[in-house]
């Protein structure tokens, strides 16, 4: 018992050590480096939402492209049509993405399971043919974000001075760090959420919908509830990533294979329903790319073999593979009774 | 005042009728115990009753007020507390977090008080020592108070138990007794169906017989069990 203790500790002090390191890769690491990172933060965030979504309220979307779509439209939008600085670009996405769950919503929860998730393919294809006519962001064939927008952005010119080189490595280091920043606070709101009244209800749901309704949950609100922050949350992502991008087009903004397939990979890999899951996923996943680069997309085909045989051997993927074996936990959402809260 | 009120309440599950027009009435504070064959439609009753299934005729009032169309979620929130006859415990929940879901939801519950309130009825229903256990790793007999404790958590102002005594040692169905004789002086409302007739007797004011989807009969406990209608249909089963 003790021994498990110590090997919590172990492994969290692990944890806080890389998260340290990671807030320092862009004084101590290479450009192509922080690059590299910034994609593996921004597919953990969309992941971890995903995540929420599918594994936690069950709620099974293949239609997440619309709000990174959304968030990144709307913070191109800020910037061309408005003049305004890109990091607010970004919390305008997020709530963008926001408004648009709201119909969404609407649409599919009136579908369940496999029709659910064609639901939401579907409304995200509607929305990206509805970006594509819009004609001030380029239509059909997308725009780009003003040349010295991203050099002068909100935070660059600091950087830049402070860790020297180029501006727009100076606007890489940002948008890394608003990826960094984001990831933990995706990671934190995620636990303090299914920690909360709210989660508690939503596990209830996931295990035993009947007996659920039969205490009082309301299991339509709490799914509302979810769908509209991981939204929001996605929605910022999608806003950060274009950032970096800084070209948009409706294909790539809407991609189902860049912002939803690979996603769901990561997730059921890590393991779907667990808090670490993603965590661990993400880090497969970017291994699998790092040694496999040399042989163009094969990494994509044994990340598909993977992905399968986690499904058929490990449900809740390695995470969940793990913690079985060792009885280690991080994270918990166990909730304690008040008296032993009173002992410590 | 009258808590529930059936008014001809009827369903079937295809050709078979296993709710035959049943009209029924508790008064708020009383408690009610339910008797009848295996199939005799108790449980469906309770379904009805909680809202888990729709009537194909009749009308369910709570209070006064018809909810035959409300969802078993507002029926909680207007004052309905079920057991299952099968349990149906959240298994990766703790046992006290089952409970804190039912005390944040279906009663007005909230943070640190609920948390206290809770281990109240936990050690109520001598589920205490296990607080912190998964649910899904208890046993049958366990399962079965974490169903009442659940129940109770919602506060209930009328609680549907479905036969939560089987099994028990004698000095357990003392225990169980004791615990629901509490529940009913607080001045909750309670239906019990049970087959363990002694543990029953000795908490309801009136006894309601249900054979094949019909009320056999309605009554006092003696009344009801010295009936000659009934002891023939418990004939082949206990007495
Ligand atoms: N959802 C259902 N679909 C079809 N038939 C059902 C359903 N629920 C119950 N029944 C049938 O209805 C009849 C009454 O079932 P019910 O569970 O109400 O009986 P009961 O009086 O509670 O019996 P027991 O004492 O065994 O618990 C049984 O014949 C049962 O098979
Ligand atoms: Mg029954």
């Amino acid at each position: 018992m003790s021994d498990q203790k110590n090997l919590t500790r172990l492994l969290q002090l692990f944890a806080l050590a890389g998260l340290a390191l990671l807030f320092l890769v862009p004084v101590i690491g290479s450009r192509a480096l922080v690059q590299d990172l910034f994609g593996v933060l921004t597919l953990f965030i969309l992941a971890q939402n995903w995540n929420l979504l599918a594994g936690f309220a069950g709620m099974v979307s293949v239609g997440q492209q619309a709000f990174v779509g959304v968030g990144a439209y709307a913070m191109f939008a800020c910037v061309i049509l408005l003049g305004l600085d890109p990091v607010i670009g970004i919390a305008v996405g997020g709530i963008t993405a926001m408004i648009l769950a709201i119909p969404m919503a609407f649409f599919s929860f009136r579908l369940a399971g496999a029709y659910f998730a064609i639901g939401t393919w579907v409304a995200a294809e509607i929305t990206r043919l509805c970006f594509a006519q819009w004609k001030a962001l380029g239509g059909g064939t997308g725009t780009s974000l003003p040349k010295g927008t991203t050099k002068t952005m909100f935070g660059v010119p600091e950087i830049k001075s402070w860790l020297g080189g180029s501006s727009s490595a100076a606007s890489d280091a940002l948008t890394y760090w608003l990826a960094l920043i984001l990831a933990l606070a995706t990671l934190i709101a995620a636990w303090l959420f299914l920690k909360s009244r709210m989660g508690l209800g939503l596990q209830s749901l996931r295990d035993n919908e009947e007996a659920a309704c039969s205490v009082g949950v309301n299991p339509t609100r709490l799914k509302a509830w979810v769908f509209m922050l991981t939204a929001f949350g996605t929605g910022l992502c999608g806003a950060l990533l274009f950032i970096q991008i800084t070209r948009v087009t409706p294909e790539a903004a809407f991609s189902v294979v860049d912002w939803t397939a690979f996603v769901i990979f990561i997730t059921v890999i890590g393991g779907i329903g667990t808090l670490p899951g993603p965590i661990i996923g993400v880090i497969v996943f970017y291994f699998l790319q790092r040694l496999l680069a040399d042989y163009g997309t094969v990494y994509l085909i044994v990340l598909g073999c993977l992905g399968i045989a986690v499904m058929l051997f490990a449900r809740r993927g390695l995470w969940g593979l793990f913690t079985e074996k060792t009885g280690l936990e991080l994270l918990s959402l166990r909730q304690l009774p008040p008296e032993e809260n009173q002992a410590h | 005042m009258s808590i529930l009120t059936l008014k001809s309440v009827s369903k079937s599950f295809g050709a078979l009728k296993v709710t035959d027009a049943v009209s029924l009435d508790v008064q708020a504070g009383e408690a009610l115990g339910i008797i009848g064959p295996n199939g005799a439609g108790k449980s469906t009753l309770f379904n009805l009753i909680a809202g888990n299934i729709k009537p194909d005729e009749g009308q369910v009032f709570l209070e006064g007020v018809d909810v035959t169309q409300r969802t078993p979620m507002e029926r909680v929130h207007a004052g309905v507390g079920r057991s299952f006859q099968i349990p149906q415990p959240f298994n990766h929940l703790s046992v006290y977090e089952n409970l804190m879901v039912a005390a944040q939801f279906g009663g007005a519950h909230l943070g640190r008080e609920a948390g206290l309130f809770c281990m109240c009825i936990l050690s109520e229903t001598g589920l205490e020592a296990c607080a912190r256990d998964l649910a899904g790793g208890l046993s049958l007999l366990q399962r079965k108070r974490l169903e009442l404790a659940r129940a109770m958590a919602t506060s209930p102002k009328l609680i549907l138990l479905d036969e939560i005594a089987g099994g028990l040692t004698d000095g357990e169905c003392i225990d169980l007794v004791k615990t629901i004789r509490n529940i009913h002086s607080q001045g909750t409302s309670i239906i019990w169906i049970e087959h363990v007739l002694h543990a029953l007797n000795s908490v309801v004011d009136r006894l309601m017989v249900l054979n094949f989807g019909k009320i056999l009969m309605v009554g006092g406990v003696d009344e009801v069990m010295h009936a000659p209608a009934v002891r023939e249909i418990y004939l082949g089963i206990e007495v």
